[in-house]
């Protein structure tokens, strides 16, 4: 193997077999040996030719939908499953973060764990030890090592098992699964905060997600899995692109059937909800797919009024990106002060106009009409429509407006 | 001189990639033995004091029911030690097995997780049982004391034994373990036989008593390595009126027997868990 590649992957092939009635009693076995329904195995296929390389010093996103075979892949690339064919070739340490916190045990002390989680990554007590110190400094638990872990809050604990994981973890190969990446928003910083070290450091990782703003902003190249099988490999520009072009495909599915719905009237539940006097229709989007060349993303609905109807109306909307974070929204009330919204004729038309500041992605729209008297919900509609951001100028952040920038 | 340096140079290299091969199990073997050991009686008001009693309660049992009430060992000199470490011997072996049947299933979170050698599991569970079984026998060692029983060299032998004991063990701990992984009726199955092992394995009452009904019964009996190993330990430690499996076969060559049955079957158990282990992970 080359000195410069940390992990080659060679034509990985994984399978599991899912047997039907499973042997799992030896009376079975006893009962009917020769039965050919208890060898009846279904072999799903996980991952099928896998093949990649991994430089030294290099960040390598692994991404996919859910289901892809992503996590099978890098719990190979763990040794925690064998290939049914093919190899993984690991050059140094391999640092595995597929939990945090595995083999925490609730009746040892804080101090005890430390030992126990060490020596479950492969580290030995002397080397535990040098670095104890910065572990408890870095988990802020200083007053704490001694007492039973299950004595700690679950923020305590999670907030020692990290500490655990990045102080000791400086080996040359790191493996983190998204879940890294769950808790509250003060840890997600820290976490991110790891990683920019981690980049700064050089160290070699592999880093398993589908949030696409991690991938561009930390990686430096990435492969796409989908249906068990690597569809794409280059910068991490390029395959958080390809991703998104995944969803895609499916949202004009979702904007047709949409078109149905309205065509049969037919309110679902789920997607239209609230107190009633008024029904929002006809969502409108100038375009499916916006450029950097359009300025302004504009859309439109009707309210219509059901009934003796006749209270002020506050309409609004939210802008959610694919991770469903609410980039932005508002309604009449925050953007028109003093100016009251009334349903005369039965039916009024709203057009709203934002500038194009969006990044790179597909944003979903939810729409809502509430009271302007008393905030009651009196509509809302998930989702009631969707459009796509093409940016040249994109950055990994939620919004990339357009930046004047003066040289003097 | 040269030829020396570089024999000990091949060695010493040798002996470092063995610990660097080794390193991963040597540092969480011992990590998996101290914290078993410090949590087996976490929360119990006597704790560590039940490694001894526990063994000893049984013996107390025993001893009365067999000793006091129907004198099945009074041809015995000092047959409460005698029996009291056929126990220590027996329960080592119970605690071993019945350790390694739920070793891998047990930590099937940890085995999902993480890439560790699988086998380390198995071992720190025999390590720890070997820990109780050198505190027993310390108890042993009094009791032998006070019942006037004389110190020889000959004690020494209880080395190779334990050592036979352990590797017998750790072989039916590592074939239960990987069963117990497909087999979830293997700890049922696995008590029943303890329970009958227990009363086939001459701990009770002396092999000799079995002699005199049938000599068959008492050669197929002393096939057990269990049973080679508590009747040697007896004859060594304690009394050489003890029966070893050489008095029962009438030839001094008959404990090769017992010895071939432990070594094959480690063979055969290491080989398997060795195949099954890298499906653990999925098959948990």
């Amino acid at each position: 193997m080359d000195d410069n590649i940390a992990i080659e992957v060679k034509n990985v092939y994984k399978n599991f077999k899912l047997s039907h009635e499973k042997a799992d009693s030896v009376k079975s076995l006893f009962v009917n040996p020769f039965n050919s329904k208890r060898t009846k195995v279904e072999t799903q296929h996980a991952l099928k030719k896998i093949s990649f390389a991994v430089e030294k010093g290099e960040f390598f996103g692994i991404v996919g939908r859910n289901g892809s075979g992503k996590s099978t892949l890098l719990k190979i690339i763990a040794g925690i499953y064998q290939p049914n064919k093919g190899s993984v070739d690991t050059n140094g340490r391999l640092v595995p973060f597929i939990e945090l916190g595995v083999g925490f045990n609730p009746e040892l002390t804080g101090r005890e764990n430390v030992y126990l989680n060490g020596a479950l990554l492969g580290f030995s007590e002397k080397e535990v030890d040098k670095k104890y110190k910065s572990i408890v400094c870095f988990a802020e638990l200083e007053d704490f090592m001694d007492q039973k872990l299950k004595n700690y809050s679950s923020g305590m604990q999670v907030r020692l098992s990290f500490s655990v994981a990045t102080v000791l973890a400086e080996s040359d190969i790191l493996l983190i699964d998204e879940v890294l990446a769950v808790g509250d928003a003060d840890f997600q910083r820290k976490c991110f905060e790891y990683f920019k070290k981690l980049k700064k450091d050089k160290k070699t990782v592999i880093f398993v997600s589908h949030d696409m703003s991690a991938i561009r902003e930390y990686c430096d190249r990435a492969v796409l899995i989908e249906n068990n099988e690597i569809i794409f490999s280059g910068s991490a520009e390029d395959v958080a692109q390809e991703y998104t072009k995944l969803f895609v495909e499916n949202i004009d599915i979702e904007t047709n059937l949409d078109v149905d719905k309205k065509q049969t009237k037919e309110n679902n539940s789920l997607t239209k909800w609230g107190s009633g006097g008024l029904d929002i229709s006809n969502m409108y989007i100038s375009k499916k797919s916006y450029s950097s060349d359009d300025n302004f993303i504009v859309f439109s609905y009707d309210i219509t009024k059901e009934g003796e109807f006749s209270d002020k109306i506050n309409p609004g909307f939210i802008i959610k990106n694919e991770q469903g974070q609410s980039v932005c929204g508002t309604n009449t009330n925050i953007s028109l002060k003093n100016q009251t919204i009334t349903i005369n004729n039965g039916k009024i038309n709203i057009k709203w106009t934002i500038p194009n500041i969006f990044s790179h992605g597909i944003y979903w729209l939810d729409v809502a009409v509430l009271s302007a008297s008393n905030g009651d919900t009196l509509q809302w509609w998930n989702e009631a429509g969707s459009f796509k951001v093409v940016n040249k100028k994109n950055t990994p952040y939620p919004v990339s407006p357009i930046v004047k920038i003066d040289i003097s | 001189m040269l030829q020396w340096a570089i024999i000990i140079c091949i060695v010493s290299l040798s002996i470092n990639k063995f610990k660097q091969k080794y390193r991963y199990s040597f540092i969480l073997l011992r990590q998996l033995v101290i914290t078993d050991f410090k949590l087996r009686y976490k929360g119990s008001v006597l704790g560590y004091i039940w490694t001894l009693l526990r063994p000893l309660a049984l013996f107390v049992v025993l001893y009365i029911v067999f000793v006091g009430f129907l004198k099945v060992g009074n041809t015995i000199p000092h047959y409460a030690v005698y029996l009291l470490l056929g126990v220590v011997l027996w329960n080592y072996f119970v605690e071993v097995t019945n350790n390694g049947v739920s070793a891998i299933v047990g930590k099937g979170d940890l085995l999902r997780k993480l890439a560790f050698p699988r086998y380390v599991v198995v071992v720190a569970g025999s390590f720890s049982a070997l820990i109780s079984l050198i505190i027993n026998l310390c108890v042993l060692a009094v009791f032998m004391f006070i019942s006037g029983v004389s110190f020889t060299f000959n004690a020494l032998w209880l080395i190779p034994l334990i050592v036979e004991l352990f590797i017998f063990s750790l072989s039916v701990a590592f074939m239960l373990s990987a069963l117990y992984v497909r087999f979830r009726d293997v700890n049922y199955i696995w008590e029943v036989v303890l329970q009958a092992g227990f009363y086939a394995t001459p701990i009770l009452y002396p092999i000799a008593l079995v002699m005199t009904m049938s000599v068959t019964a008492a050669k197929v009996m002393m096939l057990n390595p269990v049973a080679q190993i508590i009747q040697d330990a007896r004859y060594m430690v304690i009394t050489s009126d003890t029966l070893t499996i050489g008095g029962v076969y009438g030839s001094l060559f008959a404990g090769i027997l017992p010895i071939t049955i432990v070594l094959a079957l480690f063979i055969v158990s290491i080989l398997y868990f060795k195949k099954m282990s890298p499906s653990f992970a999925e098959e948990i």
